[in-house]
């Protein structure tokens, strides 16, 4: 008994739950980040293609391609209740999942196979995945490539040639897509601005002549350019169309199907480790560096990390003077009762509101107030669309800066009151005033704060969502708030998230199962421009540390 | 003609001075009785200054005249207002709530306690020292600058006149001019102590005030600081507030006692260490309080 009470007060039982905490913690947020990690990136590996031999409903044999993508058991009775006929003995029966593909002439990606339906198992080296443009991935044997409908190359010899043609495929989508993204978006900006300074012109009761002129014949010189542009994508389209290949499916149908659309071609099971670990790094490379397809879940998501970098950088700049702002104001010039106090309880408490009120209050008063009275005095011309008055990268910036603002707030006032009183008064016995003291020693000494309060921003509002959705994310942002067309930062246009693109693809997208390695992905991926943005904050923050260390002191 | 006999008559007592930190009978009686206030020049003049912290009556009614160019020390037990008496020279309670002051303190004939002065202005006139060096975390040469660039000097030629000229006089020229870049909380506290005062004469001030400047530091520090303050007597006038009487005997050429918010005794430091004309003043000095 007394040893028990001995231990007890000793405080060892304390120190072990308190440890125990801790690895609690730790082995929680190891635990998240190892699941996305090992969901996520497994997506990128090339899996090897089966060809199966399996006995199906109406006891006939058919052969099936495709990537197994899991398995589990499934009890007897739920799959005899369910109509299904199973020969065997063995309970639970293991029931796997395959991926087919070929959707656009299967109709469906994926089907459940009962194992001891399965009666013949084999990886043909010959069995090749595309990855392509539309209906997503193609499984079979290659059985020929076609120049202008004529066979150039059959059996064996077409491989070569079809990564031959791939590559030159590849090479004139690239052309194209430089064509319509960046040429042909700059002539559509410019003639959109002629669209305007016209209607301008037109609402001022401006009747200068000489000034419709010039406008008659810029745009007359673009739409020219234009014309030689689409010339010159018919002549790529042609060009790119020109090859098709015959795939041999797994129902044994032939298929002719054109190369262009053809994104990428590989043989799996032919490919030794170091093949696939090229692959599995293209991969990825694309996966952070391409833009989207297909619905969002092919492609990569570059967009979207552009956007939620660009976004949490708008919100920085806005969110850190206004909270220091507020903070100094607060701490340094109010004078201390209860108004002050009353006014700290509701910033403290502006940081307990559900985000999604912010995101209404953005979209009533920024988004609807503010963004139309703006549309109204400067962009009459663009009436009825709305240039302000919609959701955009500005508002959403501006929302998760108010979210964040109390964060800032209380880090800023705290960094204040630890500067010495000591401190400021010798640079009042200087001859200062309180603000040039402020702006001289007092601000930059508390600059380590400050930034701790922007680190804690930051984690908030890159991973904030919800909010979002009312005043400006979109699924697919048809061009990025930053480009080469002046005025370059487009603060209007809405944009891409990645806390969104999680959602979208993992909830809204038109075929869920195949996009949910893709969901694990973005969602790694999202942890990992946060940690990146925290730690940029954090190395700013030990240089200022080091430069004003005395406070340690 | 006087004035010149006086300042003389300073300077070699500064030189007979023997400079340790035990009680030195020596020091205390070291030189005829020539100084007087009466044949001083004015540097600020103190009339009925009473100081309330709160409901506290912190100063009593004080009536002094401190003279330029002289070391003038304020002495006396813990809590008797000599700091708040020097912190009222440059407005420096104003920083305190609830801080309120009657009569006036005059500078050059203007009270600074109108509410026309410009108190920034003020501070630059009359500038101060802490008791704790207070470098800011900023390199030696823009600490030294620091009041220089509040004034607006950009001029690169300017500052670095002035940052060199202010590190000779508080003497730490040659510890530093090879790192004058560096933090200035790398330096010892004495130094630190030293960079303050450099900061402080850098902005040329005519007034300059001591808050207890050594008490912080180690005696070899000390009696840098001492030796420093010798010097600047030349240039500026100095109001030293001290817990150690000993200091207050050494460095200054009149001497303040006061006592629960009343100034006792006002007088040349001789006089007052040798000869105390009031009784509290001898028990103090004696030792049987404070």
């Amino acid at each position: 008994m007394t040893n028990i009470r001995d231990w007890v007060n000793s405080g060892t039982p304390w120190v072990w739950m308190i440890a125990g905490a801790v690895s609690l913690s730790l082995f929680m947020v190891f635990g998240v980040l190892a699941l996305t990690a090992a969901r996520g990136l497994v997506y990128f590996w090339p899996k090897d293609i089966a060809e199966l031999h399996y006995t199906d409903q109406t006891h006939q044999e058919i052969r099936l391609i495709g990537e197994i993508h899991g398995s589990e058991e499934v009890p007897l009775s739920r799959l005899t209740s369910a109509g299904v006929d199973v020969d065997t003995d063995k309970d639970p029966v293991a029931r796997f999942l395959l991926k087919t593909g070929n959707r656009d002439v299967l109709g469906t990606d994926f089907r459940w196979l009962i194992e001891p339906n399965i009666s013949q198992q084999a990886y043909p080296e010959g069995l090749i995945i595309l990855e392509r443009r539309e209906w997503g991935n193609a499984y079979g044997y290659l059985t020929a490539v076609k120049e202008d409908g004529l066979i150039v190359a059959r059996g064996e010899d077409a491989w070569p040639a079809f990564q031959e043609r791939i590559e030159r495929v590849s090479q004139l989508h690239e052309r194209i897509r430089d064509i319509e993204k960046d040429e042909i978006g700059a002539i559509n900006h410019g003639l959109e601005q002629l669209r305007l300074e016209e209607r301008r012109l037109e609402l001022a009761g401006d009747k200068d002549t000489k000034k419709r002129a010039t406008i008659e014949k810029e745009r007359s010189r673009l739409q020219e350019a234009y014309g030689e542009l689409e010339q010159e994508l018919t002549r790529l389209y042609t060009d790119s169309n020109r090859d098709n290949y015959t795939l041999e499916i797994m129902d044994g149908r032939e298929i002719d199907l054109p190369i262009a659309k053809v994104v990428r071609a590989f043989r799996p099971n032919a490919m030794g480790t170091s093949a696939k670990v090229l692959h599995y790094v293209a991969k990825i490379w694309e996966f952070v560096s391409d833009e989207p397809r297909e619905a969002n879940t092919e492609g990569g998501i570059f967009p979207a990390i552009f956007g939620t970098v660009l976004m949490v950088i708008i919100m920085s700049i806005i969110v850190t003077p206004l909270g220091v702002v507020a903070a100094v104001y607060l701490r340094e010039y109010a004078k201390q009762g209860f108004t002050t106090q009353l006014i700290r309880i509701a910033v403290n408490n502006l940081a307990g509101v559900p985000s999604i009120v912010y995101g209404l209050f953005g979209l009533g008063f920024f988004v609807y107030f503010l963004g139309g009275s703006i549309d109204q005095i400067f962009y009459p011309e663009a009436l009825p669309a709305p240039t302000f008055g919609t959701g955009g990268i500005l508002w959403a910036s501006l929302t998760l800066a108010i979210l964040t603002l109390p964060v800032v707030i209380v880090a800023t006032e705290e960094g204040l009151s630890r500067i010495p009183r000591s401190i400021r008064e010798g640079s009042l016995a200087l001859g200062a005033t309180k603000f040039e003291t402020l702006w001289r020693t007092v601000i930059p000494m508390s600059s380590p704060a400050i930034m701790t309060g922007l680190i804690l921003a930051v984690a908030r509002a890159a991973g904030e969502v919800a909010p979002l959705m009312l005043v400006g994310v979109v699924k697919l942002a048809p061009s990025m708030p930053l480009d080469t067309n002046a005025p370059f930062l487009h603060l209007d246009r809405k944009f891409m998230h990645l806390g969104f693109h999680v959602y979208d693809v993992g909830f809204q997208s038109p075929n869920v199962e195949a996009a949910r390695p893709l969901v694990y992905a973005t969602a790694l991926l999202l942890v990992v421009v946060i940690v990146v943005l925290n730690l940029a904050a954090i190395a700013i923050r030990n240089h200022l540390r080091e430069k004003y260390r005395n406070l340690e002191s | 003609m006087l004035e010149q006999y006086a300042h003389d008559l300073g300077t070699k007592m500064n030189e007979t001075q023997t400079r340790t930190h035990g009680i030195n009978i020596d020091a205390l009686s070291r030189a005829p009785q020539t100084l007087s206030l009466d044949k001083e020049e004015t540097a600020l003049q103190v009339a009925d200054l009473n100081l309330y912290y709160g409901e506290s009556h912190a100063l009593k009614g004080v009536n002094m005249v401190i003279p330029r160019n002289r070391v003038t020390a304020f002495i006396g037990p813990s809590g008797c207002g000599k700091s708040t008496l020097l912190r009222c020279f440059n407005r420096m309670n104003d920083l305190i709530d609830g801080v309120r002051t009657e009569g006036e303190v005059l500078l050059d004939g203007n009270n600074i306690f109108d509410r026309s002065v410009n108190v920034a202005q003020l501070r630059r006139h009359v500038g101060m020292v802490f008791q704790k060096p207070n470098p800011f975390p900023k390199s030696i040469y823009e600490n030294v600058a620091y009041g220089l660039r509040i004034q607006g000097v950009k001029h690169k030629r300017v500052l670095d006149e002035a940052v060199e000229r202010a590190l000779k006089g508080a003497g730490l020229w040659d510890e530093v001019k090879d790192r004058l870049q560096e933090n200035g909380l790398g330096l010892s506290g004495g130094q630190q102590q030293r960079l303050v005062i450099a900061r402080a004469i850098a902005i040329e001030p005519e007034i300059l005030l001591l808050d207890e400047p050594a008490s912080a530091l180690d005696p070899i520090s000390t009696l840098k600081i001492e030796e420093l303050i010798a010097e600047l007597k030349d240039n500026f006038t100095i109001v030293i507030v001290t817990h150690n009487m000993q200091q207050a005997a050494r460095v200054s050429d009149y001497t303040a006692f006061m006592y629960l918010g009343n100034l006792i005794e006002y007088r040349d430091t001789n006089t007052l260490f040798t000869n105390p004309a009031k009784k509290q003043t001898e028990d103090y000095i004696t030792g049987r309080y404070g």
